[in-house]
């Protein structure tokens, strides 16, 4: 298990943002993709969460293993934390919401509805969503947006303990999350260059 | 896709939800015509079916483009895309869930309806019987509808556009049957059209709807 990534290239807007990239994640095994704003981290996780198509290379990893969690948490302001998690944990064909709301440090705020809850409060239920999909790949686009000092602590502890039992994480994250066995890697190199003007006048015709 | 469905209605019957929306609609619509065209009961009675319709298929329209619009501003859509439902099951949970919030009370709340028109006694039956076969399509040609244009600001208007044409079949042999009832006609020839069209779409439009939501969530 894990996802082998060859040569890939994705394009938002119609216009190419990377291509040639290549990485390999094992199983439990951390990478953090870096790079500047608009570099196209989005855009990768989301061509190898399968929501767009990538213009070219391979995503190759085993079906049903992957959980995507993008900017927003898809959160239903008016169904109570529990009922959040409970439906994801029903489409996801799993039982126990429990040690997700333990996690993340859920339990007293189990009767709110979500819209009631802080930024930081909400952020915390959208990552306890990973732990109740039990899929061993996590997708994370910018996981820690939002949250404060103990509230990271509290992810990195729950990435360390997906990382133990075998799973991986995929994420992109400008911060220290004090994850030392991560590996990383910045895509920035990977930046699409501008294609040649090999048909100038076919551009106004 | 249970829970899909759970989910959908639960949202719809909780505050801001827009349940009553399609039938309060719908309820202004028939107590307004009244006032608008005289209080003859014969006149009343012979436009009956159209109104009702009518009133029905706008009621119908004015809550699609909640449909995906919701889930899309809050995220959950890319979420539900990558989840282990296929996006024919969303797409076909989401227009049953749809129905149900405001097809379903529609046909329910006709008998009610009626009597506001003076509708005759024998049009009764037909035109629910109409209703309830007809508005399912409705529901689900709304969905195609909802799916092409989520993600667009103020899509609503484009929606009404690209979805009004593809409800006139249903109208008209949905209004055809109801008014053959009235009329105390045979109604066969319009209710298998009627049952035709809503079959094919439910056959068919998921597949589209699906293609579309793909495309518009690159």
């Amino acid at each position: 298990m894990g996802i082998e990534v060859s040569d890939l290239s994705v394009a938002r807007g119609g216009i190419k943002v990377l291509e040639g990239v290549s990485f390999k994640l094992a199983p439990d095994r951390v990478l953090i993709l870096r790079g500047p704003n608009g570099i196209g981290k989005t855009t990768l996780l989301r061509a190898i969460a399968g929501l767009q198509p990538p213009l070219g290379g391979t995503i190759s990893c085993a079906p049903d293993s992957l959980v995507y969690a993008a900017h927003a948490d898809g959160l239903k302001a008016t169904l109570s934390v529990v009922e959040n998690l409970t439906f994801w944990a029903q489409v996801f064909g799993t039982k126990d919401i429990s040690p997700a709301m333990a996690a993340f440090d859920l339990t007293t705020l189990a009767d709110r509805p979500a819209g009631a809850l802080s930024a930081g409060q909400k952020r915390r239920l959208g990552l306890a969503r990973l732990l109740v999909t039990g899929r061993p790949i996590w997708i994370l686009d910018e996981p820690t947006v939002s949250l404060d000092v103990d509230a990271v602590a509290m992810f990195a502890g729950a990435v360390r303990a997906h990382l133990a039992g075998g799973g991986s994480a995929l994420m992109a994250t400008h911060i220290d999350l004090g994850l030392t066995e991560a590996d990383t890697l910045d895509i920035a190199g990977f930046r699409a260059k501008a294609p040649a003007p090999d048909d100038f006048d076919g551009a106004f015709l | 896709m249970i829970a899909l469905l759970i989910r959908d209605l639960k949202l719809a019957m909780r505050a801001g939800g827009g349940f009553g929306l399609g039938l309060a609609f719908f309820l202004i619509v028939v107590t307004l015509v009244p006032f608008g065209v005289g209080p003859k009961s014969s006149l009343l009675a012979a436009i009956a079916p159209g109104i009702l319709w009518l009133g029905a298929l706008l009621a119908c329209l004015l809550s699609l483009d909640r449909i995906f619009a919701l889930d899309w501003e809050d995220g959950s859509l890319d979420l539900l895309a990558t989840a282990p439902l296929p996006m024919e099951a969303i797409v076909s949970v989401k227009a049953l869930a749809h129905w149900l919030t405001t097809g379903l009370p529609l046909v329910l709340a006709t008998p009610v309806f009626g009597l506001l028109l003076n509708l005759p006694l024998a049009g009764y039956t037909p035109l629910i019987l109409s209703l309830l076969i007809g508005t399912p399509a409705l529901s689900v040609i709304g969905t195609f509808g909802a799916a092409l244009t989520v993600g667009l600001k103020r899509g609503g208007l484009l929606l009404s556009l690209l979805v009004l044409p593809l409800y006139v079949p249903t109208l008209i042999f949905g209004a055809e049957m109801a008014r053959r009832g009235v009329a105390g006609l045979d109604i066969t020839t319009p209710m298998s059209m009627l049952a035709g069209i809503t079959c094919g779409t439910i056959a068919l439009l998921p597949f589209a709807s699906a293609a579309a939501l793909r495309v518009n969530l690159r």
